[in-house]
């Protein structure tokens, strides 16, 4: 009796669920380590980093210091970070969409070999540029007048030219699939060139629109190597990787700081993630095998 | 910083050459160069063009035959030419009009900032660039490369990075591979499981660095007995427990590329191998391993890659360090008496930022990026290469 209920409980799949469950926990338990130690202050971080904390209430002081303090000013970098990826996020895929488009729907020599042209920038690694691209923002300053370099300019601007690749690829496969009919009828409607793209082509492309956005706006956000060349990590504006390094390399070892900016900085995309798991996960892995 | 650099480098000419203008003088050449291809540049886009188009205007409005070849037809006037291919209202030349409109802003953002980037950093990387950015940097032909190959660090960097790939892809793959097996699995919470394996390739590398410093400098010492020395002190360790926390980033994102890889495998065959009597080890290795190979592929792609253009992880958990001393067979293949110290984990993309930002040798730097890109076209093409021989089409 007793037996062949522990049989019935312990059946293999009940002992998966319970691996499952435990390395689930093992995945959960830095993020735990960071939410408790953000919410100590700096001595009890010390003596006890990883029982609960005696205050919870000292996260909010926490936060509050890293909203404040001048060199970390959360707020102007949340707010820089958000406006770089937006505006190139938003540019990249008009952009990239409009190409796409046109390239598909033109069937000549020329459209295969920019096709081409673009392909071959997906091969070539950030770090083989970058030197260069710095002289470039630097020589574009001294040219026009406009601050490429150390503000988000540049930023803007060189994340459209490496974002396009991809997107444009991405894009290319997906208006093969959309017949030209619709665009036809449009045209016999009275539609120019340009309004059928704006008004037909656009909102067809929804589906891939949104796995672009997820694939570039978790590297823009994320990034760190190229506002640091452009912006550079002593400036006036920061973006939140860059204003969490300097912290940490300024302050050093001032942990609960540390962490409460480490925690408001992941803050934002993990309550994207929370309402939009399905459209995250499907775009970041179905961008990455195309 | 990089401004006082500037003025730095301009004492050391003036100290070196008496003054600018000898300075000048001897790099006649490469500034008669530049002079005349911006002369080109310049050219081509403030006078050939505009005069182009002046012509087929004026040709327009007085109706002027200009005869020009006209390789689809026959002898036509480029007037025409111009007008029906690019002014009308035809289908035609509006068609022509949108795609130069359309495709404008992002090639022309592409080609600025990538490929002429690409291809003056090629440029670059045989000048003496020092970030001075004056444009009188002298062609110094190879010897950056050469000098690439005579710096230790560098050496050292390259031959770590190759470790560290090598592990961190097999860690990852197998990690993932599991993890993929273990929630294709009919488990009441397995999406939830997806979710939280997932979760952690959200997080920044950059940030995510912080978070493991923390945990290895920190919380796991503070347990204390065996573990009171964090693994990040020790040269060897150092690399491990870099390869830990990017197997925690990196392997919910792959997990999601094999899990949609084992979801294509047919249920039948698998049926089909379980009649025949295959245990559940047979039917992995000789059904489902080959028909998920193609995963293998584009995982192990994508590892390599990442793992070889690390930067920001490494930046924030021990910044390239800690020190330890070069490897034996390093020391006395460059004849070193003693073994010098070199940071352990200062991968090839640290020791590229490095050699232009700490050292102002821009050029050498360029040099090495430019290695490094070769090296890791070879070595992603080998592997595809590779791999895509051991695919099964169904």
């Amino acid at each position: 009796m007793e037996r062949s209920w522990l049989r019935k409980t312990f059946t293999p799949l009940f002992l998966l669920e319970i691996l499952g469950f435990g390395l689930m926990i093992a995945f959960f338990l830095p993020i735990v380590l960071v939410i408790i130690n953000a919410s100590k202050d700096a001595a009890e971080i010390i003596r006890t980093p990883l029982s609960s904390p005696t205050d919870w209430t000292n996260l909010f002081k926490n936060i509050k210091e890293i909203m404040t303090r001048d060199n970390i000013n959360y707020l102007s970098a949340f707010i820089n970070s958000f406006i770089i990826t937006t505006s190139s996020l938003i540019l990249i895929g008009v952009f990239s969409a409009m190409a796409a488009w046109i390239l598909v729907r033109t069937k000549t020599r020329y459209s295969m070999w920019i096709f081409m042209f673009f392909l071959a920038g997906m091969v070539i690694p950030f770090q083989v540029v970058m030197l260069p691209l710095v002289r470039l923002l630097e020589t574009l300053r001294h040219l026009t007048g406009i601050p490429f370099k150390d503000t988000y300019y540049g930023v803007i601007l060189a994340y459209i030219g490496f974002g396009t690749p991809l997107s444009v690829f991405m894009f290319h496969g997906f208006i093969k699939s959309i017949p030209i009919d619709i665009e036809e009828a449009a045209i016999i409607d009275g539609c120019s060139k340009p309004q059928v793209f704006f008004k037909i082509v656009l909102p067809i492309l929804k589906p891939i629109f949104v796995t672009m956005l997820v694939l570039n706006g978790m590297w823009i956000w994320n990034d760190y190597l190229l506002p640091l060349l452009v912006i550079g990590i002593g400036g006036a504006v920061k973006t939140l990787p860059l204003s969490v390094a300097s912290l940490a390399g300024f302050y050093d070892k001032e942990w609960a700081l540390i962490l409460t900016s480490v925690l408001m900085a992941a803050l934002p995309v993990l309550i994207l993630f929370l309402f939009a798991q399905k459209h995250i996960i499907k775009g970041m892995t179905s961008g990455a095998i195309k | 910083m990089f401004l006082f650099q500037g003025a730095q480098n301009e004492l050391n000419y003036i100290a070196v050459y008496g003054n600018l203008s000898t300075f000048e003088k001897e790099n006649g050449l490469k500034t008669l160069m530049q002079k005349i291809l911006y002369g080109v540049i310049s050219g081509v886009m403030f006078i050939i063009i505009p005069f182009i188009a002046l012509i087929a205007l004026i040709a327009r409005l007085f109706k002027i035959d200009i005869y020009a070849f006209d390789p689809m037809k026959q002898r036509k006037p480029i007037a025409t030419y111009v007008v029906s291919r690019w002014m009308g209202n035809s289908g035609k030349a509006q068609h022509n009009r949108t795609f130069s409109l359309f495709l404008m802003p992002s090639l022309s953002a592409f080609s600025l900032f990538v490929m002429f980037t690409f291809f003056h950093g090629i440029f670059l990387s045989m000048t003496n660039w020092d970030g001075l950015n004056t444009g009188k940097e002298i062609f110094v032909g190879l010897s950056n490369y050469m000098s690439m190959f005579r710096d230790y660090g560098f050496v050292y960097s390259l031959y770590k990075t190759i470790i560290y790939s090598v592990l961190n892809i097999f860690a990852i793959n197998i990690v993932a591979f599991f993890l993929a097996i273990l929630v294709t699995q009919n488990l009441k919470l397995k999406n939830l499981y997806r979710a939280g394996f997932f979760l952690p390739n959200l997080i920044g590398g950059l940030v995510l660095g912080y978070i493991w410093q923390f945990i290895f400098n920190r919380a796991i010492t503070s347990l204390g007995g065996s573990f009171a020395t964090s693994l990040l002190v020790n040269g060897d360790s150092a690399l491990l427990g870099l390869i830990i926390v990017i197997t925690w980033q990196y392997a919910g994102y792959i997990m999601m590329i094999y899990i949609a890889a084992l979801q294509n495998v047919p249920q039948d065959l698998v049926e089909a191998s379980k009649i025949d009597g295959a245990n559940a080890y047979q039917r992995l290795r000789t059904v489902i391993l080959p028909l998920v190979a193609q995963a293998f592929t584009v995982s192990m792609f994508l590892t390599l890659v990442t793992s070889f253009k690390q930067y920001d992880t490494v930046i924030s958990l021990t910044n390239g360090g800690p020190g330890t001393l070069l490897p034996q067979w390093i020391t006395s293949w460059f004849g070193l008496a003693a073994r010098p110290a070199v940071g352990s984990n200062n991968l090839i993309a640290l020791n590229i930022y490095q050699e232009a930002f700490a050292r102002y040798q821009l050029g050498v730097g360029q040099a090495k990026a430019i290695v490094f890109f070769v090296f890791l076209l070879a070595v992603s093409l080998l592997q595809v290469y590779y791999n895509k021989r051991k695919e099964v089409e169904l």
